[in-house]
């Protein structure tokens, strides 16, 4: 494993085995009475935040607190980046306190590279821009595991607003590194440029039409959020029309079930209830869109475990 | 990192069979049909320590404590009649030595359903050493609940004690050099049982 991680590319099939595995012993953890173990003890972990996050920052720090890091908050808002600050010198500014780990969010592609390349600090990216975001592909795969049993050779359909999606490139990535059969769904208009090129090399399927990809009765469906926040507009005639073609109404629900019973909804949140997934959909006894929170805790306890425990990394 | 292989609990004994030397080496230091001898005289002195199986938890420190744990419960069974509630304890996570070396994959653990609080826990461990593991195992329990009592039983205790820890019940007394290892060897996860005494190199 290598000292930071930034890309899901960064990480083997034997890595990911080893993080899901050691997150199914963090999972105990998080159903004791007390919820706190010892192992990283005298370690500091920020997390340095410049875009809007809940499950991803909670669930860091309640990580990083239940193993006895110290873990800090901090938000682009309200920080010095506010007057003007760079992002290289907030990240050596506070490096320079010294830090064990930054786990990053921000908006910008490849800000998590950029910044380990700067400091010294384990630098952990929880989301760069449209780029990635390797946890919330691992606990994806931590959650269809813990439905399915296993995550290769499974039929695995990833539906929405692909261009905008961070989670889509990292799962692809990691969905392939563990063998599965993946198709994406999206209009043309939020289909990445190029993925027709990266699917024909990559060996995944890609269509435009959602019910086609119900029709083959995927084991995973996995819903995208309409990312509004980085549209400029164009990319769909009206909401109204966008559920129409790729939302997961109540009928296609029903489609679903009906071609795989054991199907499992899964959504990486925040949702827009109502625009790519219904209500219905969202708290069908097939939606895993819960389970996913429980396991971002467990799996985010395992990276930091693996970053993190040890002497340093030596590759 | 590569996967490192499972952590050794005791930093004394061997890291396992993969490594080229131990076969053949050293000397014996406890055949199978003594260690077997030894572990059902352990079974007996937990049953009479604890004036029967009331009570009582087994749970075995990965990775060689897990089948001796499992083996102590059968020959209870055997003479009692009684299945005690046993599994293993992970103390991976409560080790001193975590930053001193590569990480380590954890070793799994299972804890009866019926919980430790109130119960008189037995620890079971291959060879007792520093009395480092013991430590972690003590904080790790005290995470999972109130157990009335903590013993230990070890198949083999090698002297060396770093800290005040001692063994309630003991396979075999084996005095050794600090320059000496220890190597365990169980058929569960090496393919026979024996004890070795091994000059160290390391």
């Amino acid at each position: 494993m290598n000292k930071h991680l930034l890309s899901m590319a960064d990480l083997s099939l034997a890595d990911i085995e080893l993080l899901l595995d050691t997150a199914v012993q963090m999972q105990e953890v998080q159903h004791r009475d007390v919820k706190k173990i010892p192992t990283l003890r005298g370690r500091t972990v920020i997390n340095l935040f410049f875009e809007d996050s809940t499950r991803t920052r909670s669930s860091f720090e309640i990580a990083g607190k239940w193993m006895s890091a110290d873990t800090i908050n901090i938000s682009g808002k309200g920080s010095s980046t506010s007057k003007g600050e760079s992002l290289r010198d907030t990240v050596l500014t506070i490096c320079a306190m010294g830090v064990d780990a930054l786990v990053m969010r921000h908006s910008a592609s490849g800000a998590a590279h950029q910044v380990a390349q700067w400091v010294d600090a384990v630098v952990i990216n929880a989301g760069d821009g449209t780029h990635e975001h390797p946890s919330q592909a691992l606990l994806d795969a931590y959650t269809i595991k813990q439905h399915h049993g296993r995550v290769e050779g499974l039929k695995v359909a990833i539906v929405g607003d692909l261009l905008h999606s961070r989670v889509v490139r990292s799962n692809l990535i990691s969905l392939r590194t563990q063998g599965a059969d993946v198709t994406i769904v999206a209009p043309p208009t939020l289909m990445p440029s190029g993925i027709r090129d990266w699917a024909a090399r990559d060996g995944f399927a890609l269509t435009y039409d959602f019910d086609e990809a119900l029709a083959a009765g995927p084991d995973v469906l996995m819903m995208l959020r309409v990312q509004r926040e980085r549209m400029s507009g164009g990319f769909f005639p009206t909401e109204r029309e966008y559920t129409e073609g790729y939302g997961l109404t109540r009928d296609r629900l029903a489609t679903l079930m009906s071609r795989n019973e054991r199907a499992v909804i899964a959504h990486p949140g925040p949702m827009n209830r109502g625009l790519e997934i219904s209500p219905e959909a969202a708290d069908a006894a097939s939606s895993v869109i819960l389970d996913q929170v429980s396991a971002g805790v467990a799996v985010r306890m395992a990276i930091l475990y693996h970053l993190l425990a040890g002497e340093g990394n030596v590759q | 990192m590569a996967p490192t292989p499972e952590g050794k609990p005791s930093p004394n004994s061997d890291p396992g069979p993969t490594t080229p030397d131990g076969e053949g080496e050293g000397r014996v230091v406890l055949t199978d049909a003594e260690m077997a001898r030894a572990l059902r005289r352990m079974a007996h002195e937990v049953i009479e320590r604890n004036k029967g199986t009331d009570g009582l938890v087994v749970l075995g420190i990965p990775r060689r404590g897990g089948p001796l744990a499992d083996r102590l419960v059968a020959m209870i069974e055997e003479s009692e009649g009684v299945r005690l509630p046993h599994g293993t304890l992970d103390v991976t996570m409560y080790r001193d030595d975590l930053r001193a070396k590569p990480i380590r994959a954890l070793a799994g653990q299972s804890i009866p359903p019926s919980g430790i609080d109130g119960a008189t826990v037995v620890l079971v461990d291959d060879v007792l050493y520093s009395g480092r593991t013991i430590r972690a195992a003590l904080d790790a329990l005290a995470d999972l609940g109130r157990p009335t009592a903590v013993r230990l039983a070890v198949l083999v205790d090698r002297g060396h004690r770093e800290l005040p820890i001692r063994a309630d019940h003991v396979g075999k007394n084996l005095p050794t050099s600090s320059s000496e290892r220890v190597s365990v060897r169980l058929a569960e996860t090496d393919g026979r049982d024996e004890v070795r005494i091994l000059q160290g190199r390391r």
